[in-house]
C-alpha cells in the first residue's frame, strides 16, 4: 500500500545500516500532508510538567487541548493528586475576538480559591499565541494578588515540535528554583532528572540509591511537588534519565548552581549497573562504590536466573522499536540483546543526530533506522524485516496488532515499572506475555 | 483525586474543571472516517491532529489515520494556504485516498484561512475529491464537529437529479459507535427498505484482523451513495445535535424532507424509528423485529423490580444522554442528574420535558463539566452513574457503580462493536445496568441477606 514515491520523499530520514554513508536526517519539521506521529510544543511541555503533583495545570485555550491531556500519563504520586484534574479556560468565540485575558484572570482566581495551590502553571496553546493574550503580565499580576507562584508556560503549539515544548517546560522549572546560585550543596545527594514516575519507576531507583548511600533530593518531575523542586539546587549532582526532555535543564543548573550532571539509563541490566557505578564514582566516598558492587551482585544474581528462562523462549525473535527519544531507543537495543532478541528496525520521534550515530554503531547490518516514521513506513519495514514485536506508543499499538505483531507500550500507557533490575524482569515478562500469547495462532 | 471537590455549589463563569466535552475537529475526523476510502485532514499544527488520532485510537483500539498541514510559525503569519496546497498534493501522491476531508482547527480558524478558495486553486488529481468543513473548537463541541463534517458531505457531494424521489431513506446516525451503525442498518434492512447511511464508520474503525494492514478498510459510505442521497424520499436525522443540521442542509439543497428522531436508544426511541419508516414506506414491521421487541419487553418486565426507584446520574453527549434518559425512565429509574458538556438550550428543554412528563425533578444542564456533576452527586447521591470513562473518578470518590456508555471509553474494550441502539441494544443496556447494580448488591450484602436467586 505504500507508494514508492512516499518513501522517496523521505529517503533522507530513513536508512539501512551498511548501505548508505550519510546520517539520518532528523529534528526537521514534518512534511505538510503527512500522517505525522509528532506532537506539538504544548504536548511536550505538558508531558514534562504534568507530573508535578500539587500544581494546578491550567490550559489557556479552547477545550480540546486540555481534554486530550487529562490524566493520560500514568505518573504516580505519593502525595497530592491535584495534577490529575483537568483545568481549561475553555475559550469561546467572544474570547477569541476580544481576547481571553479576562477569562484567564477569573479562572486563576477561581482555581486558587477552590484548591489553594502553591503553584499554578498556565499553558499557552496555539490560539493564544495568535490572539495575543499577554500571559506573562496576567500571571505576574495574579502572583502578586494571590501571593503564590503562577508560572506561564510558553507552549504555543506551532512554534516548533515537542522538543521546543520540553525546553519551555525546563524554563518554567527554572523559575521555581531560587534564581541566584551557587547554593550550598549537601553531601551524597542527587537530583533525578527525566523520570516521570510511570508505574512508580522513580521509587525503584530511589531505593537502589538509598541502599548505596545516596539520597535523592528532588525528582524531575515524577512524584515531585512545589517544595521539593524548590530545594533542587541543594543537590551535589544531577543524574538524568530522559535527556531529550531534560538536557537543557541540566545544563542550565550547571551554569547557575554549578551542579554537574551525568547521563544515566536504568533500562536493562547492563545500563542499570553501569549507571549505578558511574553515579557512585562521582562521589569521593569509596564506600559508595563498595555498596554499589554489592547491590549489583545481589540484584543481578536473582534476576539473571529469572531472565534465563525467557532468553531460551525468545531465541530467534526479532523486534522493531519506535519510541519518542533517542536515548531510550539506545537502551532498548541493548535490553533486547540481553534477552536474545535482535532489533531489525529502529526509529524515534525526536532523536538527535548523536543518538542516531550511537544506534548505528549498536545495531547489526541490515537494520532499518528511521526518523519520524509514518504508519506506512512502520508497516513496510516491520513486514519486510519480519519483526515479531513492536515497541511503541498509543498510536502504534493497533497498527502492530493488525499486522499480527506483538506489542509493548514503552510510553504513557505502560502498566508495570520497566526501570532497574526488577524492571528488566517486568520487561521480559511483558515481552513474553505478548510475544508468546496464543492469540497469534488465530491470525 | 477528587477529595478537594467542595460540596457547596457556587456559580462558575470561568473555564472548565474536568470537561465533559472535547473539541470539534475530533468529531469531524471521526465523521470523515465514515466515508469509504477517505482520509481526514487536519488543517492546523501537528499537535491537534496527533491528539485527535490518539484519542480515537484509544476509544476504538484501531489504527486511525489522518494527515496534518503541519503548521509552523511562518504559516501563522502568512496564512496556511501554501501548507494546505502542499498537503493536498502530498496526500494524494503518498496516501492515494479517493476523498480528502479537510477540517480546520482553532488556529486556522483564528488566522482566518479561506479553505474553499485554497481548495479551488489546489492541484487535485482527476477523479479525486476534496471536501471541507469549518470546525472552530471555541464553538460547540466534538458533536458539533461531527455535524459540521456531515454537513460538509452534503454540501460537496449530495446531488438531486431532479427526477421524482426514490423509494429510499437517508440515515444520519450521529456520533455513535460502528456497532450502533451496523445495528441501525440491520433494522432498516429487516424492514426491507433501501437506505443510504452516512457517515458510516462500520467496517472502518472496527475492521477485522487479517494479519494485513489496509489503510482504507472495506467499510464507509460510498461517494456515489452520498451523492444519491439527494434523490431519496426522506432523511432521518438520528439525534438532533449531531444530525439535524446536515439533514436540513440536504432538505435545502436537494428538497429531501428531513425528520429528526432521537438516537434510537431504548424501546420508545426504537419504536419511533420503526414507526417513522413504516409510515413513509408503507411496510409492515417484520415478524423478526416484532419478536425482538417482544423479547425486550419480556426482559423489562422480568427485571423491572431491580430498577424501580433507583436514582441515576447520566452524563455525556447530548443525543445519547437524551435517549438514555428516556430509556431509564421507562425502566422506572429516576434520573436526578443529567448533564452534557455540549452547549445548547435544546438539551435542557428536551430532558426537562421528559422529566416533567414522568414527574421527576432533577438537575439538568448543558455545557456543564464533571466538577459540577460531582458537586451535584455530593448533594444528592445516586445508585448508578452512566457515562463515559471520565466518570470513573467520581464513581470511585463516591463509591457508586459506573456503566460505561458513550464517548470516549478508554478503559474497557468491545464497546465499539456491540450496539446500544435498537431492541437488542436496549437489552444489552439492561444487562449492563443490572450487572452493575446486582454485583454491587452482592458485594454489599450482609451474610444473611446474600442470595442465590435475584
Ligand atoms: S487547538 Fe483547538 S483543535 Fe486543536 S486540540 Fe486544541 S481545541 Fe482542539
Ligand atoms: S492547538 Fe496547538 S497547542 Fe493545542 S494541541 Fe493543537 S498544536 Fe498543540
Amino acid at each position: 500500500m505504500v507508494n514508492e514515491q512516499a518513501i522517496a520523499a523521505r529517503t533522507a530520514s530513513i536508512k539501512t545500516k551498511g548501505q548508505q554513508k550519510q546520517q539520518v536526517a532528523c529534528d526537521t519539521d514534518s512534511v505538510a500532508g503527512a500522517v505525522s506521529q509528532r506532537a506539538c510544543v504544548y504536548s511536550g511541555a505538558r508531558v514534562v510538567l504534568n507530573p508535578i503533583t500539587d500544581a494546578v495545570h491550567l490550559v489557556h485555550g479552547p477545550i480540546g487541548c486540555a481534554s486530550y491531556t487529562w490524566d493520560i500519563r500514568g505518573s504516580l504520586s505519593s502525595g497530592s493528586e491535584l495534577y490529575r484534574n483537568s483545568f481549561s479556560t475553555d475559550l469561546q468565540e467572544e474570547d477569541v475576538i476580544f481576547g481571553g485575558e479576562k477569562k484567564l484572570v477569573s479562572s486563576i482566581d477561581e482555581l486558587v480559591s477552590k484548591y489553594q495551590p502553591e503553584l499554578v502553571f498556565v499553558y499557552s496553546t496555539c490560539i493564544v499565541g495568535v490572539i495575543g493574550d499577554d500571559l506573562q503580565a496576567v500571571c505576574k499580576a495574579a502572583e502578586k494578588k494571590h501571593n503564590i507562584r503562577i508560572i506561564p508556560v510558553q507552549s504555543s503549539g506551532f512554534a516548533g515540535n515537542k522538543s521546543a515544548g520540553y525546553r519551555a517546560a525546563c524554563d518554567a522549572l527554572l523559575k521555581i528554583m531560587p534564581n541566584e546560585g551557587p547554593v550550598e550543596q549537601k553531601g551524597n545527594t542527587v537530583n533525578y532528572l527525566g523520570d516521570f514516575n510511570l508505574a512508580g519507576e522513580i521509587w525503584i531507583i530511589k531505593d537502589y540509591l538509598k541502599r548505596i548511600g545516596i539520597e535523592v533530593n528532588a525528582t524531575f518531575t515524577g512524584d515531585s511537588s512545589y517544595r521539593t523542586l524548590q530545594r533542587a539546587p541543594q543537590a551535589a549532582l544531577n543524574i538524568m534519565q530522559c535527556a531529550g526532555s531534560m538536557a537543557y535543564l541540566a545544563q542550565r543548573m550547571e551554569d547557575i548552581y554549578a551542579i554537574p550532571y551525568l547521563r544515566v539509563s536504568f533500562l536493562g541490566l547492563t545500563d542499570t549497573a553501569a549507571s549505578l557505578r558511574s553515579i557512585a564514582a562521582s562521589f569521593s566516598d569509596p564506600m559508595l562504590a563498595h555498596r554499589t558492587e554489592a547491590l549489583i551482585a545481589t540484584e543481578t544474581a536473582t534476576i539473571n536466573r529469572q531472565l534465563e528462562a525467557y532468553r531460551t523462549k525468545f531465541k530467534g525473535k526479532k523486534a522493531a522499536i519506535f519510541v519518542g527519544g533517542g536515548f531510550k531507543a539506545i537502551s532498548l537495543i541493548k535490553q533486547f540483546r540481553e534477552l536474545n532478541i535482535e532489533v531489525v528496525m529502529i526509529g524515534t520521534q525526536t532523536g538527535k543526530q548523536e543518538d542516531y550515530a550511537v544506534m548505528q554503531e549498536l545495531v547489526n547490518d541490515g537494520t532499518v533506522i528511521l526518523d519520524d516514521a509514518n504508519p506506512a513506513e512502520l508497516e513496510k519495514f516491520m513486514v519486510e524485516k519480519g519483526a515479531n514485536i513492536l515497541v511503541g506508543g498509543v498510536k502504534e499499538r493497533p497498527l502492530a496488532y493488525k499486522l499480527g505483531v506483538a506489542f509493548i507500550d514503552h510510553n504513557h500507557d505502560r502498566k508495570h515499572p520497566l526501570s532497574g533490575f526488577v524492571g528488566a524482569v517486568n520487561f521480559a515478562q511483558e515481552v513474553y506475555s505478548t510475544l508468546c500469547s496464543p492469540v497469534w495462532h488465530y491470525v | 483525586m477528587l477529595e478537594c471537590t467542595p460540596q457547596t455549589i457556587t456559580e462558575r463563569s470561568a473555564g472548565k474543571i474536568n470537561p465533559a466535552k472535547t473539541c470539534q475537529p475530533i468529531g469531524a475526523m471521526y465523521a470523515a472516517l465514515g466515508i469509504h476510502k477517505c482520509l481526514p485532514h487536519s488543517h492546523g499544527s501537528q499537535g491537534c491532529c496527533s491528539y485527535h488520532r490518539m484519542h480515537l485510537t484509544r476509544h476504538f483500539r484501531d489504527p486511525i489515520m489522518a494527515t496534518t498541514s503541519s503548521f509552523t510559525e511562518g504559516a501563522c503569519v502568512f496564512g496556511g494556504g501554501a501548507n494546505l496546497k502542499t498537503a493536498i498534493k502530498n496526500v494524494f501522491a503518498i496516501y492515494d485516498p479517493d476523498v480528502m476531508a479537510i477540517h480546520t482547527t482553532c488556529l486556522t480558524e483564528t488566522i482566518g484561512d479561506d479553505i474553499p478558495s485554497i481548495i479551488s486553486s489546489a492541484e487535485i488529481p482527476a477523479g479525486k475529491l476534496v471536501i471541507h468543513t469549518n470546525t472552530p473548537s471555541y464553538v460547540g463541541s466534538h458533536i458539533t464537529g461531527f455535524a459540521n463534517m456531515t454537513k460538509g458531505m452534503v454540501n460537496y457531494l449530495a446531488e438531486s437529479d431532479g427526477k421524482p424521489k426514490k423509494e429510499q431513506v437517508n440515515l444520519l446516525p450521529g456520533f455513535v459507535n460502528p456497532g450502533d451503525m451496523l445495528e441501525i442498518k440491520r433494522l432498516v434492512k429487516a424492514m426491507g427498505i433501501k437506505f443510504i447511511m452516512f457517515p458510516d464508520t462500520s467496517g472502518v474503525v472496527d475492521s477485522p484482523m487479517t494479519g494485513e494492514y489496509v489503510m482504507y478498510p472495506s467499510g464507509g459510505a460510498k461517494v456515489e451513495d452520498i451523492r444519491d442521497s439527494g434523490n431519496s424520499k426522506l432523511t432521518l436525522a438520528l439525534g438532533s445535535f449531531a444530525s439535524t443540521d446536515p439533514a436540513h442542509q440536504l432538505e435545502r439543497k436537494c428538497k429531501v424532507p428531513a425528520l429528526t428522531l432521537k438516537t434510537p436508544i431504548g424501546i420508545k426511541a426504537t419504536d419511533e424509528l420503526l414507526m417513522a419508516l413504516r409510515q413513509s414506506f408503507v411496510q409492515e414491521i417484520p415478524a423478526e423485529l416484532a419478536t425482538e421487541r417482544g423479547q425486550l419487553v419480556d426482559v423489562m418486565t422480568d427485571t423491572h423490580f431491580h430498577f424501580h426507584g433507583k436514582k441515576v446520574a447520566i452524563f455525556g453527549d447530548p443525543d445519547v444522554v437524551i435517549a438514555l434518559t428516556e430509556f431509564v425512565l421507562s425502566l422506572g429509574m429516576v434520573p436526578i442528574h443529567v448533564l452534557t458538556g455540549t452547549p445548547g438550550n435544546a438539551f435542557e428543554k428536551k430532558v426537562n420535558a421528559m422529566l416533567l412528563e414522568a414527574g421527576v425533578s432533577a438537575r439538568v444542564k448543558a455545557e456543564g463539566d464533571l466538577f459540577e456533576l460531582h458537586q451535584w452527586l455530593k448533594h444528592e447521591p445516586v445508585d448508578l452513574l452512566i457515562g463515559n470513562t471520565y466518570g470513573k473518578y467520581i464513581a470511585r470518590a463516591e463509591d457508586i457503580p459506573l456503566v460505561r456508555i458513550g464517548f470516549p471509553v478508554l478503559d474497557r474494550s468491545v464497546h465499539s462493536y456491540l450496539p446500544v441502539v435498537g431492541y437488542k441494544g436496549a437489552m444489552r443496556i439492561i444487562e449492563m445496568i443490572s450487572n452493575a447494580l446486582l454485583d454491587r448488591a452482592d458485594r454489599d450484602a450482609k451474610d444473611e441477606d446474600f442470595e442465590l436467586v435475584m
